[in-house]
């Protein structure tokens, strides 16, 4: 596989892969000389197009572990708010000799399509697009499940996971859902039905309007940023409203089983999904995500960039 | 195809690397065993559970992968990562042996060595194999060798063990064999 642009397009073979390999590379980040030679000389464009503190970060400093150069590209302050388009962007980029292009865009579909154009011969790597998928998120999130919960380091067998808020806007839901079920975990979807997207009986997961319910039986709770800024409606009647049926407070912290996790994927809206106390509970992994975030854009990177640009690779 | 060692003569080569890594090294007080997985890793244990024998104590034993390293990533398609286990009190000063099933070209050793870089920094780094079958491409030899095997560059040289291929045993393999 040449590009990561969604978890529908990895086997289970090529899921497990990165999460194993992303385990050897975790290594990596406690050894007290943090940069391997691997990828010397090849050169990442990050290219957001929309905001992002974590991931761009995260997978700048995966690929400077990993000896790349990287080049960072905003939206702001380049020539795209001069309006210039994605392809014309694209084959700037190209003439400059990226061998990859990792991309967030507030369009669903954006990295396919970039993948799919004879603009850029480098990889593609999806950080995002629209409220389509967010594949590193998902694997990074499945990794620190894996971690703490799987003793084998198998897959998530007999582990079942509640991703709760809002579904609808959320790619990293999307994500998740298919990734995790993939692994064999049970995903339930806890959400009010104004923050379920279409078709969400075709998920392969289990739909819940009632949290409470929930808490009791899984082992991994992900709760999901309320996502302002793509909110044109009204989805719920007040904010504390919204807390008070599916926010993470002291209460439902109390209700989970005594092993289980309490995730986010960041930013966090600390007040309205989750308070305070639970975001730096014992139970939170939450910081512990975004170190994972780094082995696993690393173990991404070296099974798309390190091999033979010309043979496809075998393990993704 | 022909049995180049059988699983006594691995046995015995491998009693005799230990006696050697003893001798040279005063001991077993400094030293640190590291494989090169796979089938180094499983010599190492071995070599590690003869000087356990021998001393009557354990010594330190891990693995240590060296695929990120190599210089011939880019010819071919990703490899998996194998596991990287340094023991726990680490290589620092300590004197260091690397193992590995077969030494040809020395790249592997190469990567080897540019790997411990990023561990720690050993007094010193020997290097025991169970065939040398010649061919070096760069100036790396080892200190503690099982047999010299000589072959021609047309020929395969196979160490089978008994963890992984369910028997111990040493085969040349010439173009044509199969």
């Amino acid at each position: 596989m040449r590009h990561l642009l969604s978890i529908a397009d990895l086997s289970y073979v090529d899921a497990l892969s990165i999460l194993d390999t992303a385990q050897e590379m975790a290594r990596v980040s406690d050894a007290p000389v943090k940069k391997l030679p691997t990828l010397r000389g090849r050169t990442i464009v990050n290219l957001f197009l929309e905001d992002s503190t974590r991931t761009r970060i995260s997978f700048e400093a995966a690929a400077k572990r990993l000896s790349a150069d990287v080049i960072n590209f905003s939206a702001k302050g380049s020539s795209v708010s001069k309006g210039e388009s994605l392809k014309d962007t694209a084959q700037t980029l190209q003439a400059m000799g990226a061998d990859a292009v990792i991309i967030r865009h507030p369009a669903s579909g954006a990295a396919q399509w970039l993948a799919d154009s004879a603009w850029m011969s480098g990889s593609v790597i999806n950080a995002g697009d629209g409220t389509h998928e967010h594949p590193t998120q998902a694997l990074l999130d499945a990794f620190t499940i894996r971690k703490h919960l799987s003793a084998n380091s198998g897959d998530l067998r007999g582990l079942s996971v509640a991703i709760v808020g809002d579904i609808l806007h959320s790619r990293v839901a999307r994500s998740n859902v298919l990734l995790l079920s993939m692994l064999g975990a049970q995903v339930i979807i806890v959400a009010p039905p104004t923050l379920l997207p279409v078709g969400v009986e075709s998920w392969p997961a289990q739909v819940s309007y009632d949290f409470d319910s929930v808490l009791p039986l899984v082992d991994a709770v992900m709760m999901l940023r309320v996502q302002q800024e793509r909110m044109s409606d009204y989805f719920f009647p007040t904010p504390r409203e919204y807390s008070h049926y599916f926010g993470l407070n002291r209460d439902r912290l109390g209700f989970m089983k005594k092993t289980a996790i309490v995730m986010h994927p960041g930013p966090m809206n600390r007040g309205l999904e989750i308070t305070a106390e639970c975001a730096d509970s014992a139970r939170s992994v939450i910081v512990e995500q975004v170190t994972n975030g780094v082995s696993v854009r690393m173990a991404v990177l070296y099974l798309l960039l390190a091999g033979s640009p010309t043979s496809p690779g075998v393990a993704i | 195809m022909s049995i180049a060692m059988s699983a006594v003569d691995i046995s015995r080569a491998l009693t005799r690397i230990s006696h050697e890594i003893l001798e040279r090294n005063n001991g077993c007080e400094s030293i640190v065993l590291l494989g090169i997985p796979t089938r180094g890793a499983h010599l190492a244990q071995r070599i590690g559970a003869n000087i356990a024998t021998i001393e009557g104590r354990e010594i330190p034993v891990g693995t240590l992968d060296i695929t990120l390293h190599r210089d011939d990533l880019r010819m071919r398609p990703p490899r998996a990562l194998m596991s990287t286990m340094i023991p726990v009190d680490g290589i620092q000063g300590r004197d260091l042996i690397l193992i590995d099933d077969v030494l040809f070209s020395g790249r592997t050793i190469r990567a080897a060595l540019d790997a411990l870089g990023e561990i720690g920094r050993p007094r010193s780094v020997q290097l025991a194999v169970l065939v040398d079958r010649g061919h070096r491409e760069l100036p790396i030899r080892a200190d503690y060798v099982g047999k010299n095997l000589p072959t021609s560059r047309q020929q395969s040289v196979k160490v089978h063990v008994t963890e992984i291929d369910g028997v111990d045993e040493v085969l040349i393999e010439s173009q044509g064999d199969l």
